[in-house]
């Protein structure tokens, strides 16, 4: 009765994405999630009666298409709504907007400094340069560098094609991309501080450096290489919160016959002669399988799912060394009403977009000591969303939803762990610096959810609350993710696989690593795989 | 022009003839060119189109990007910047030419106004501002960007000179082609270059937002006798294709805004040759177009005469109807030339002057589409030049 053909633990959009496509090829699948709903971190959830929040990731562009289309995700109900862009507050009560419409955006650049809004062009074309190569590479499973087996030989060689198509000038830019700061890149097109700020914030969303670390200018990708409908770059809602994501993947899997356990937390993986065999729950009712697939991070799948034993020492410190610091919180905040803002003054079109408060890189390096002195951000970087402005399913009508992600947030606070009277303060601290730029929102707020990196390594299982699972780093990025020799989703015993965001290409709801897992279990079995193949973009 | 906080409220501006365009456009039909909305044609495209030919019309061209250069270095800066040689346009003259990238690929194209020592105005299809004022780096030059600060129109067509005449411009008649002369106008100055985008007759003029409507409607109480009307933009672009001029974003990319390789031209390979000085000193990509010059270029763009009376428009061209050698860029039935004619990119070394290719042609005729292989002739030359372009002193008519 409990023998499947795959066991996934966890489901997450990237675990119910490997289910899904292994479920589509044929294989009884089991999904097991500890939480009594799914999700993991692309989930929506009532806390306030007639508010949904999207209580962690809560927009949406990576998610690849091809896996929207080939799990046919629509008919199982996932809608993205794109909202229209965001913007910047300036301390002076006026503020930078990025508009959607890009002559609109240019001419509003143009507003705070000539050269810049031009400048804004060169910058968009090589960041949109860099983004095509990374694109390319995202349905594809890493090759390893130090293997001279024949698949991972020729996978260089479509490395090196594709490197080589970019031609000799972004050749060069992409070689120096990898290791610059999101600062250094900015200072290279723009000179007003209020045009680097406004864009400064994407180097270092969930990531635990700040804008002058090098590594910073990569973490910008992951937020410019998805689209909505082809629109690069673009952004928006999961109609539903970012939980229908999940829904409908959860959909796709058992439409295919695939089954999913809630409230079901497993306690260990189990290997026997060298070969996964199953899991064991906490409950001990044991689970068996040839094939295990985690989508936790390898902290949690190697450092508490596993025995010791069944492990390499080099792999239990590459675990123990790998990086996952928590940097990012949020707020889900329930409002009576719509706040104003009166620098954009009523019905503002930008009130819908994404809203941002530090027009300094200062302020956002300031962020960062914080953070590395054991504390949250006195004066955060804050994304903030009115989601129910575009979707109405989000709160009743005429209240609203606001999610306010928060960088730079500690996993524990001077080295002690998170009390209720920290958790206040940080909820203070947010709303200060909203209030500051809109004077009504606090009499307005109704019901807030705080979360901290505490919050989302304990309840999502993000150790240490990693947005990503893992940083974006170059040294755990592509054939080093999660570490080298493991990027081609297979653990360290036989019928072990990792799907999760800590593997190839990453953080961010892409669904790519939950694909290219199944691509790789399906390729080890052989058996013919439905996972799609990158879209090609020339 | 400072921007208003609440610009975006009518995110496409009105140009400053908006009162009159409007009024004229009575098939109220437009479009977007940057921050202004444009007329597509005001009453009919061919007749438009024909009144340009046969008597004057005037196209807004207020969105048209400008910037102003000034300095002791603009001249040493407008060399470095540009391919031709800048000294040879002397004061009160304007000159057309391109500037490329350090890969010697062409970033825009526009034309340079000497306005008097020391200041140019620069014409271009694109955004500059970030470009012109990264290569300024060590000149002594002020760059702005003027485009909502001047408004103009082109008025074009073998009565435009009249037109002008009747306006009481002077002795506009002995204005030489490129030339540029300043007039009094309702206590302002109205600028009056001998240029234009239609290959004909024809004039720019220059003036102050707040003069326009009062400029146009000058222009159309003395024009009546010469049969002047508003022109849009789709007849402008049949007339630009029967010059043989290029448009950016259409007939080749704009170096700076590529994002992939191999998608950008040299100046030699938009059959521009003429516009490359190497013998004027140091300009921004001549290292890499000498290196094309020995090496031999990758393109080079055709004028075709193609068979038959179906416009060639986005085909692909074909050396003897096997080998996919090009693409059209842009194409139509020239009413003037009465030719069906078009402009190509194709791979070197196809296209020789004489050479025989073949677009593939897709046409439609009452929703049923067919295919056709067209024969096209290379041929040199503007399809439609005439005399009264050049004329010494300007005809009236």
């Amino acid at each position: 009765m409990n023998r499947y053909d795959v066991i996934v633990v966890g489901a997450g959009h990237n675990g119910l994405t490997s289910a899904a496509f292994l479920a589509k090829a044929g294989l009884k699948v089991l999904v097991l999630e500890r939480n009594p709903w799914i999700g993991g971190a692309a989930v929506s959830r009532e806390l306030h009666p007639g508010w949904i929040y999207s209580n962690c990731s809560y927009v949406c562009s990576l998610l690849r298409p091809e896996i929207y289309r080939s799990l046919d995700l629509a008919r199982h109900g996932l809608q993205i709504a794109p909202y229209g862009g965001g913007l910047t507050f300036t301390r002076d009560g006026d503020f930078i907007g990025g508009y959607a419409d890009k002559d609109v955006r240019r001419r509003e650049y143009a507003r705070h400094h000539a050269r810049d809004a031009d400048a804004y062009l060169r910058y968009s074309r090589d960041t949109m340069r860099q983004c095509r190569f990374i694109r390319s590479l995202l349905m594809r499973t890493p090759p390893d560098p130090a293997s001279f087996r024949l698949r991972d030989l020729r996978e260089m060689l479509h490395l090196a094609r594709e490197f080589a198509k970019l031609g000799e000038t972004t050749m060069g830019d992409t070689l120096r991309f990898y290791s610059m700061s999101i600062a250094d890149y900015l200072a290279e097109y723009f000179e007003s501080d209020i045009v680097k700020a406004h864009h400064a914030g994407s180097g270092i969303i969930g990531t635990a450096l700040g804008v002058h670390s090098p590594g910073t200018a990569y973490v910008l990708l992951h937020h410019y290489m998805g689209d909505v409908d082809g629109q690069m770059g673009s952004w928006g809602f999961a109609r539903g919160g970012m939980g229908a994501v999940s829904q409908a993947i959860a959909g796709a899997l058992q439409a295919f016959g695939g089954e999913i356990r809630v409230d079901a937390p497993v306690a260990r993986i189990l290997v026997r002669h060298g070969q996964a065999s199953g899991v064991v729950l906490q409950n001990g009712d044991e689970c068996y399988a040839d094939v295990v697939v985690s989508s936790l991070d390898p902290k949690r799948t190697f450092l508490r799912l596993m025995e010791p034993g069944d492990l390499s020492p080099d792999l239990v410190r590459k675990a123990r060394e790998f990086k996952s610091r928590g940097s990012s919180g949020k707020l889900n905040i329930a409002l009576d009403g719509l706040p104003t803002f009166p620098a954009l003054g009523r019905g503002h079109p930008l009130l819908a977009g994404d809203m941002h408060f530090l027009d300094t890189l200062e302020r956002f390096e300031r962020a960062y000591d914080d953070w590395k002195a054991g504390t949250w951000s006195k004066d955060p970087y804050l994304d903030l969303l009115i989601p129910s402005m575009t979707d109405p399913t989000m709160a009743p009508p005429g209240k609203h939803f606001m999610s306010v992600f928060v960088q730079y947030v500690p996993h524990e606070v001077e080295g002690r762990d998170w009390t209720e009277a920290d958790r206040a303060a940080f909820r203070e601290t947010v709303f200060d610096q909203i209030a500051r730029y809109s004077p009504d929102f606090r009499k307005l707020v109704l019901h807030a959810e705080v979360r901290t990196p505490r919050e989302l390594d304990q309840e999502v299982g993000l150790t240490e609350g990693n947005i990503f699972q893992g940083e974006l780093t170059f040294d755990q990025l592509f054939f080093n993710r999660p570490f080298p020799g493991y990027a081609q989703y297979r653990g360290p015993v036989r019928g072990l696989w990792l799907c999760g965001s800590a593997t190839h290409p990453g953080g961010g709801v892409m669904a790519a690593p939950g694909a290219n897992a199944a691509r790789e279990i399906l390729r080890d079995l052989r058996r013919p795989s439905p996972v799609p193949e990158g879209w090609s973009d020339d | 022009m400072t921007i208003p906080r609440e610009h975006y409220l009518q995110a496409v501006f009105p140009t400053p003839f908006h009162p009159r365009t409007a009024a004229a456009n009575t098939l109220n039909v437009w479009h977007r060119w940057r921050d202004y909305t444009v007329a597509d044609a005001y009453f009919d495209v061919a007749l438009e189109y024909t009144a340009l030919r046969n008597a004057c019309t005037v196209f807004d061209l207020s969105p048209m990007t400008k910037h102003l250069i000034t300095g002791p270095d603009a001249l040493a800066f407008m060399n470095r910047l540009v391919t031709r040689d800048v000294a040879k346009v002397k004061p009160g003259r304007v000159g057309y030419t391109v500037w490329c990238d350090d890969a010697g690929q062409v970033v825009d194209d526009g034309t340079i106004f000497h306005l008097r020592d020391h200041v140019y105005r620069l014409c271009s299809q694109e955004r500059q501002l970030d470009w012109l004022l990264g290569s300024a780096y060590g000149f002594d030059v002020s760059i702005v960007e003027e485009t909502h600060d001047v408004a103009a129109i082109a008025l074009q067509g073998p009565t435009s000179c009249a037109l002008l005449k009747r306006l009481g411009l002077a002795q506009v008649e002995t204005l030489a082609p490129f030339g540029i002369r300043s007039y009094a106008f309702e206590g302002g100055e109205l600028m009056v270059s001998r240029t234009g985008f239609t290959g004909d007759l024809g004039y720019e003029l220059w003036i102050d937002p707040e003069l326009a409507v009062s400029l146009w409607d000058r222009v159309f109480d003395v024009g009546q006798v010469v049969g002047v009307k508003p022109m849009g933009t789709l007849a402008l672009e049949m007339s630009r294709i029967e010059a043989g001029f290029i448009q950016a974003g259409v007939d080749f990319l704009p170096a700076d805004r590529a994002i992939r390789a191999d998608r950008t031209r040299s100046p030699f390979e938009l059959d521009l040759e003429w516009l490359v000085d190497f013998r004027k000193g140091s300009f921004t990509g001549r290292r890499a177009l000498l290196g094309e010059r020995t090496r031999g270029s990758r393109y080079r763009l055709v004028k075709l005469d193609v068979e038959g009376n179906k416009p060639a428009k986005d085909a692909f061209i074909y050396d003897r109807r096997r080998r996919n050698v090009g693409v059209v860029t842009s194409a139509l039935w020239s009413p003037a030339a009465k030719a069906n004619i078009a402009l190509a990119s194709v791979q070197m070394p196809f296209g020789a002057p004489g050479d025989e290719l073949w677009a593939e042609i897709y046409y439609q005729k009452e929703l049923k589409w067919s295919r056709f292989m067209a024969r096209c002739t290379v041929v040199e030359g503007a399809f439609f030049n005439p005399a009264r372009r050049r004329a010494q002193p300007a005809a009236d008519c």
